[in-house]
C-alpha cells in the first residue's frame, strides 16, 4: 500500500518547483555590487617551460583592474591533495606541488598561466590576448605505459619519475595468489581500457569571491558538492584564512557527478583576488574551459586474470592496472584507483585470494579524479567482463557461473579488507531474470535476425561500497579528512523544523527525502520540515555529498539529532502532562501518556520550549535545537544485477539498446520515485560511457574531444525505457535507517552489461572477438567485425 | 566574440554594396559563423545580415519545372514548403540538425560554407542544382571545390538555388554520434536520363559524386547493382569517429539504402 507521506512515500520533489520555473538560485545568479570578472589565460601547450610572461600590454587595457601571474602566488600554498597513498614498499606516494597559476612549467592543455581581472568579462578576455607568453615546448607524455619507461620526459622535474605510486593490495597475499594461478585448472585473462570521461554537469563551474574589509572576512560562492571541505582545504592549506573568517556557500548546484567535489584553482584565485582587488571577483566557466579544467574520470588500463578450479569455482584474481592521475593530483585522486577500486575487486564472489596492483601515473593531461562511482565502476567493469569471458571459454552459462560463486553468507569478510554486512545476490539475479524476460530472448533474437540485425543479451552482477566512510578506517588508509556527517535540527516555537545538514543536494532531491525522514519520526506533515544545506555559515561542519553517502551518513546524523529532539520534547511533554517521562509516547505528532487519553500536541510542546512559563527549568534548558554528528561503522554495500539487450546492425556497426533491466538492493528506500530517478540517471551515464563518451588526447597532449562536436553525450533517444526494481531489500545492519545509497549504482552496474550484450550479439554473427573497448562506437564495432582494431 | 558592426540591408544590391567594405562578412542563419565568432576564431569588422532580404526568401516552382529556393530560406521552411514539389529534398532539410538549427540555418549559408559534413551540398550536387548568385549562375558540378571551398568570389552571395526535380530521390545519412552531422550520407536522385549520387561527410575533398555508382544505377536501378562497388578510403576523413576505410564502407551502405528507400 503506497504511503502518501514519510518514509517509503514517493513524495514529489519540492525543489523541482523552483528548478522547473527558472527560480533556482545558482552561483552565477549571484551578482554583487562592484563585482569584477576574471578571465584565465590557459595553456594551449601540453608540456613546456615558461620562459617569460609579459603582462605589460594587458595592464593598460580598458577596464583592467589587475593582472595576476604565477609569481603573485609564490607565498601562497598550492592546491592540496586530500589523500596520501602508501606504496607497496611502504613509501608515501610522490606528491608534486600544484600551483594556482602555473609556475615555471605548463603541464597540461588548459592549465591557467595568468588571470586578468577587469570591469567586464569581455574586457578581461581582450586583455588576456595582449599577454605574451613564451614557452619552450617539451615532449608531452600521454600514454601511461610509455610515461613510466626509463628516459620518458618527466611531468615534474623534481620527482624521481612519472610514477606517483606502485600500490600492491594485499601485498602479503601476492605469493599465495600466484600459487593459486599455478595450480588453476583454468585461467581467463583479459586486457582492457576503462575510457577517460568528462563529467559534463549541466551547470559549468562558477566561483565568486567576496571580501569584507571591515571584518577581514572572506566569502566564496562556488559550485561545490561540499562547501565545508572547500573551506577547510582552501582556508587551512592554500590561503591561510582561519575558518571563522571564511565562509563558503554552495547554493543550488546544477549537477556534480564527482567533478564538483574537488578544490580548484579558480576558487582559491577568486577568494584571493577579491581581497587583493578589494572587490568581488567572479569566474564563470565556459563549456570549452570545462572540458580542459574540470577533473576528468576513469582512464585505467588493466590486465586482469581469473583462476578457476576444475569445478569452476573462482580460486584467485590478479590485476595489474595503470591509473592516470593527469598532470597534478586532484583532491581525492590517489584514493580512486586504490581504496575505492582495489577493495571492490571481490565483487559479489567468494574468491578467496585476490591481489591488486595499481600504478598511478602522471601524464600531461587534465587531472583525473572521482566521477560517479569512482573506482567502483572500474572494478566492476573488469571483473564482470572477466567472469563473462570465463563463462564463454568454459562453455557454461554466464548467470550460472556467477550464481555458483556468489557470496551467500553474511557478514562476509573479503580478502580485500572490507566486510559486506548483508546482501542477497541470488534474489536480485532471480528478479533480474524475471524482469529481463531472459526466457523470451531467443524469440526476440530471431525477430532481429529477420530484419538483418544481430541481437545480444548481456548480464552482470555488481557490488559497491557506499555510505563513505568510517573515519578511523579511512584515516588508516591515508585520508587526510574524517568522513562523518552532521545535522542540526532546529525546532521553532510554532512547531516547524529547520534541518541544517552538512550533506549537499545538487540534484538528488535531499530537500524532499530528508524531510520525509524527520517528518516520519515525529509524525508530522513533511511541509513542516525545511532542509538547509550548502552554507558553512548556516550548517554544522559536514563533509558533503559524494560516494552515495548522503542518506546513509547524512540521513543517519539527522536521525540522531531528531532522536535527541524527541527525547527532550518527551521531557517537556511529561511535565505538561504531569506524567512520568517513561510513560510518554509520541505518535502522529502528539505526545500521550501510555494507557490514558491524556495527550498534548507537538505544537504545544514546542511552544512551551520557547515560552517556558510552565516548564521544568530546573531540569532542562529552554529551546529545542540539537546537533548530531554521525560516523558510520562500516561502508554500506548496495548490490544488484543488470541485464542489457542490444541490437547491432552488422552493416554499419551501430548498436542500439533495446531493453535494459536493473534489479538493485538498496536496503530500505525513503522515496521510491527519487531512487528510480537516481538509477535512471546513473544508467544514462553508464550507457553513455559504454556507447558514446570518449575523452581522447593525441600524442602531443592536445585534447581531441574538446567540445560537443566530438565528445558524444547520451541523449534521450539513445536510451531505452528502463525496467527498474528495488524490491529486493536487505537493510543495512549498521545505520539507523537500514539504507545503503543509490546514487552511483546505475553508472557502476551498466557498462559491463552493455559490453557483454554487444559481444554476445557479435558472437551470434560469427565474430567471437573476446573483448571490445568502450565506447563501442559504430566504427569500432565495424572494425572489430572486420579484423581491425 | 569581438566587437563588430552589423548592417541589415533589405535588398540584394544593398547587401552586395555593404559587403564591399573592408573585412565585411555575410551573416545568414549563423549556425556556423556565430559559434565561430563566440570562440573568437573570426574577427570581421562588419557583419552583413542577409536575413532581412525578402527577395532571397521563399520556395516556388519556375516555368522549367525547377524548384527554386531563395538563399535566405530556412531549412524548416524548405522542409514544409518543398514537400509537395520535391519530397526527397524536403526530407533532407527536415533532418538537418535540430529544430533550433532548422529554424535559423539557411540553404544559402550552408552552400556558401560547404562544410564537408553538411547535408545540403549533397542535395545540391546530387540534384544537379544551379547555384544562383548576385551576378551569375553556377552549376553544382562546378560550384563545390573542396572542403569549405566553393566557386564563390569575395563578396558574392548565394541568392537562390534551382533544383531540377527528379523522378525520385532519397537522402540516407549515418550520424556522427557527437555532433550528429552526417558521418557519411548519400543523396541519390533518379532522373529520366540517369542517376546522380552525391556523398557528403566522407571525403577530405568535401562533397563528391560517386560516378561508378551513378553508372551502375543508371543501367540498373537496384541495390544489387552497386553491391560490388567500393571506394578508396585512403583519402577519406580519418578521425575519432571513424577511419577512412569505415567511411568508404559506409558510402556503399548509405547509397544502397537510399536506392532501396526509393524502391
Amino acid at each position: 500500500m503506497p504511503k502518501d507521506g514519510g518514509i517509503g512515500a514517493s513524495s514529489k520533489r519540492r525543489e523541482d518547483v523552483r528548478f522547473l520555473t527558472g527560480n533556482g538560485k545558482y552561483t552565477d545568479d549571484i551578482n554583487m555590487r562592484g563585482q569584477a570578472y576574471v578571465h584565465f589565460l590557459r595553456s594551449d601547450i601540453a608540456h613546456g617551460k615558461i620562459t617569460s610572461v609579459d603582462i605589460s600590454g594587458a595592464e593598460g587595457m580598458p577596464g583592467v583592474v589587475k593582472v595576476f601571474t604565477g609569481s603573485d602566488f609564490e607565498g601562497v600554498g598550492g592546491m592540496p591533495c586530500g589523500w596520501q597513498v602508501t606504496d607497496k614498499h611502504g613509501q608515501p606516494m610522490q606528491e608534486p606541488p600544484h600551483p594556482i597559476l602555473a609556475q615555471g612549467k605548463v603541464r597540461h592543455v588548459g592549465e591557467p598561466i595568468a588571470a586578468v581581472v577587469a570591469e567586464t568579462y569581455a574586457q578581461a578576455r581582450d586583455a588576456a590576448e595582449a599577454i605574451v607568453v613564451d614557452i619552450d615546448e617539451l615532449p608531452a607524455v600521454v600514454d601511461m605505459k610509455a610515461a613510466v619507461k626509463d628516459g620518458a620526459p618527466k611531468v615534474h622535474d623534481d620527482l624521481t619519475s612519472n610514477l606517483c605510486y606502485d600500490w600492491g593490495f594485499v601485498e602479503e597475499n601476492k605469493d599465495a595468489v600466484n600459487k593459486a594461478f599455478d595450480d588453476a585448472a583454468h585461467v581467463t585473462t583479459l586486457e582492457l581500457v576503462n575510457n577517460r570521461l568528462v563529467a559534463n554537469p549541466m551547470e559549468p563551474r562558477v566561483a565568486l569571491g567576496d571580501y569584507d574589509r571591515s571584518g577581514d572576512e572572506s566569502t566564496l560562492y562556488t559550485t561545490s558538492q561540499n562547501p565545508h571541505v572547500i573551506r577547510l582545504l582552501m582556508g587551512a592549506f592554500v590561503l591561510g584564512i582561519p575558518e571563522h573568517k571564511l565562509r563558503v556557500v554552495a547554493p543550488d548546484v546544477g549537477g556534480g557527478f564527482g567533478t564538483k567535489i574537488f578544490h580548484y584553482q579558480e576558487e582559491a584565485f577568486c577568494t584571493f583576488a577579491a581581497k587583493a582587488c578589494n572587490r568581488p571577483v567572479k569566474w564563470t566557466s565556459t563549456r570549452s574551459e570545462a572540458f580542459m579544467s574540470d577533473a576528468h574520470g576513469r582512464d585505467h588500463v588493466t590486465k586482469i586474470e581469473l583462476a578457476l578450479d576444475g569445478d569452476n569455482n573462482f580460486t584467485a584474481i590478479r590485476t595489474d592496472t595503470y591509473a592516470n592521475m593527469g598532470a597534478y593530483l586532484s583532491t581525492f585522486a590517489p584514493s580512486v584507483p586504490t581504496w575505492l577500486h582495489g577493495t571492490l575487486m571481490a565483487g559479489n564472489y567468494k574468491t578467496p585470494l585476490i591481489y591488486v596492483n595499481v600504478k598511478a601515473v602522471f601524464t600531461n593531461t587534465v587531472p583525473v579524479d572521482a566521477y560517479r562511482g569512482a573506482g567502483r565502476p572500474e572494478a566492476t567493469f573488469q571483473l564482470e567482463r572477466l567472469v563473462d569471458k570465463a563463462a564463454h571459454e568454459l562453455g557454461v552459462d554466464p548467470i550460472a557461473l556467477r550464481r555458483q560463486n556468489f557470496v551467500t553468507e553474511f557478514p562476509y569478510a573479503t580478502p580485500v579488507a572490507v566486510e559486506y554486512d548483508t546482501g542477497d545476490y541470488n534474489a536480485t539475479m532471480d528478479k533480474l531474470e524475471e524482469m529481463s524476460d531472459r526466457a523470451g530472448f531467443e524469440a526476440r533474437r530471431k525477430e532481429s535476425e529477420a530484419k538483418g540485425k544481430l541481437r545480444g543479451f548481456g548480464v552482470n552482477a555488481y557490488i559497491e561500497a557506499c555510505g563513505i566512510a568510517p573515519s578511523n578506517l579511512v584515516g588508516q588508509l591515508g585520508a587526510r579528512a574524517g568522513l562523518y556527517e552532521s545535522a542540526t535540527v532546529r525546532v521553532n516555537a510554532t512547531g516547524g523544523l529547520v534541518v541544517m545538514t552538512g550533506s549537499h543536494s545538487h540534484g538528488q532531491g535531499h530537500e524532499t527525502s530528508f524531510a520525509q525522514v524527520v517528518a516520519e519520526m515525529i509524525g508530522i506533515d513533511e511541509g513542516m520540515v525545511e532542509i538547509v544545506h550548502g552554507d558553512t555559515a548556516r550548517t554544522p561542519m559536514g563533509m558533503g555529498t559524494y560516494g552515495s553517502r548522503s542518506i546513509a551518513v547524512g540521513g543517519s546524523a539527522m536521525v540522531r539529532a531528531t532522536e535527541k529532539i524527541i527525547a527532550k520534547a518527551k521531557k517537556i511533554a511529561s511535565h505538561l502532562l504531569e506524567a512520568s517521562e517513561g510513560d510518554i509516547e509520541l505518535k502522529d505528532g502528539a505526545f500521550s501518556v501510555a494507557g490514558t487519553d491524556k495527550s498534548v500536541a507537538w505544537g504545544d510542546v514546542t511552544l512551551a520550549a520557547y515560552v517556558p512559563h510552565n516548564y521544568p527549568l530546573d531540569d532542562i534548558e529552554p529551546g529545542l535545537e540539537e546537533t548530531a554528528f554521525y560516523d558510520p561503522a562500516n561502508f554500506t554495500y548496495p548490490a544488484g544485477a543488470y541485464a542489457c539487450e542490444v541490437e547491432l546492425d552488422p552493416e554499419t556497426g551501430q548498436v542500439t539498446i533495446e531493453r535494459f533491466s536493473a534489479a538493485d538492493d538498496f536496503g530500505n528506500v525513503i522515496n521510491p520515485m527519487i531512487v528510480e530517478g537516481q538509477v535512471h540517471g546513473g544508467l544514462a551515464q553508464g550507457i553513455g560511457q559504454a556507447l558514446l563518451e570518449n575523452c581522447a588526447y593525441d600524442s602531443d597532449g592536445q585534447l581531441l574531444s574538446a567540445s560537443y562536436m566530438d565528445y558524444a553525450m547520451p541523449r534521450a533517444a539513445d536510451l531505452p525505457m528502463y525496467q527498474v526494481d528495488h524490491s529486493c531489500q536487505t537493510p543495512c545492519t549498521h545505520n539507523p535507517l537500514g539504507v545503503k545509497g543509490c546514487g552511483e549504482a546505475g553508472a557502476i552496474g551498466s557498462p559491463p552489461a552493455v559490453i557483454n550484450a554487444v559481444l554476445d550479439a557479435m558472437r551470434s554473427g560469427g565474430h567471437d572477438i573476446g573483448h571490445i573497448d568502450m565506447p563501442v562506437s559504430p566504427g569500432r564495432v565495424w572494425a572489430a567485425m572486420h579484423g581491425g582494431n | 566574440m569581438y566587437n563588430f558592426e552589423i548592417e541589415q540591408p533589405g535588398t540584394i544590391s544593398d547587401a552586395v554594396r555593404a559587403l564591399g567594405q573592408e573585412e565585411a562578412q555575410p551573416l545568414s542563419g549563423g549556425q556556423t559563423l556565430i559559434p565561430t565568432l563566440k570562440a573568437r576564431l573570426a574577427a570581421p569588422s562588419v557583419l552583413v545580415s542577409l536575413s532581412g532580404i525578402d527577395e532571397m526568401k521563399g520556395v516556388c516552382m519556375d516555368d522549367e519545372g525547377r524548384l527554386c529556393i531563395g538563399g535566405a530560406t530556412t531549412h524548416a521552411t524548405v522542409a514544409q514548403e518543398a514537400a509537395a514539389h520535391y519530397p526527397g529534398l524536403a526530407s533532407l532539410a527536415a533532418r538537418i540538425g535540430d529544430p533550433a538549427v532548422r529554424n535559423r540555418g539557411t540553404i544559402g549559408g550552408s552552400l556558401a560554407n560547404n562544410d564537408p559534413s553538411a547535408c545540403y551540398p549533397a542535395g545540391a550536387l546530387g540534384s544537379g542544382a544551379t547555384i544562383v548568385t548576385n551576378n551569375r549562375e553556377i552549376a553544382a558540378d562546378d560550384y563545390f571545390q573542396g572542403m569549405f571551398d566553393t566557386a564563390l568570389e569575395e563578396g558574392e552571395i548565394v541568392t537562390e538555388v534551382k533544383f531540377p526535380v527528379p523522378e525520385a530521390a532519397h537522402y540516407e545519412k549515418f550520424l556522427q554520434p557527437a555532433s550528429r552531422f552526417p558521418l557519411v550520407a548519400a543523396f541519390v536522385a533518379k532522373f529520366p536520363d540517369g542517376v546522380r549520387v552525391a556523398i557528403t561527410g566522407a571525403s577530405n575533398g568535401g562533397v563528391f559524386r560517386w560516378s561508378e555508382a551513378e553508372a551502375a544505377l543508371s543501367s540498373n536501378f537496384s541495390a544489387d547493382a552497386i553491391a560490388g562497388l567500393s571506394l578508396d578510403g585512403s583519402n577519406m576523413i580519418n578521425d575519432l569517429h571513424g577511419t577512412g576505410a569505415y567511411r568508404a564502407h559506409l558510402c556503399g551502405v548509405m547509397t544502397k539504402r537510399a536506392v532501396a528507400a526509393i524502391g
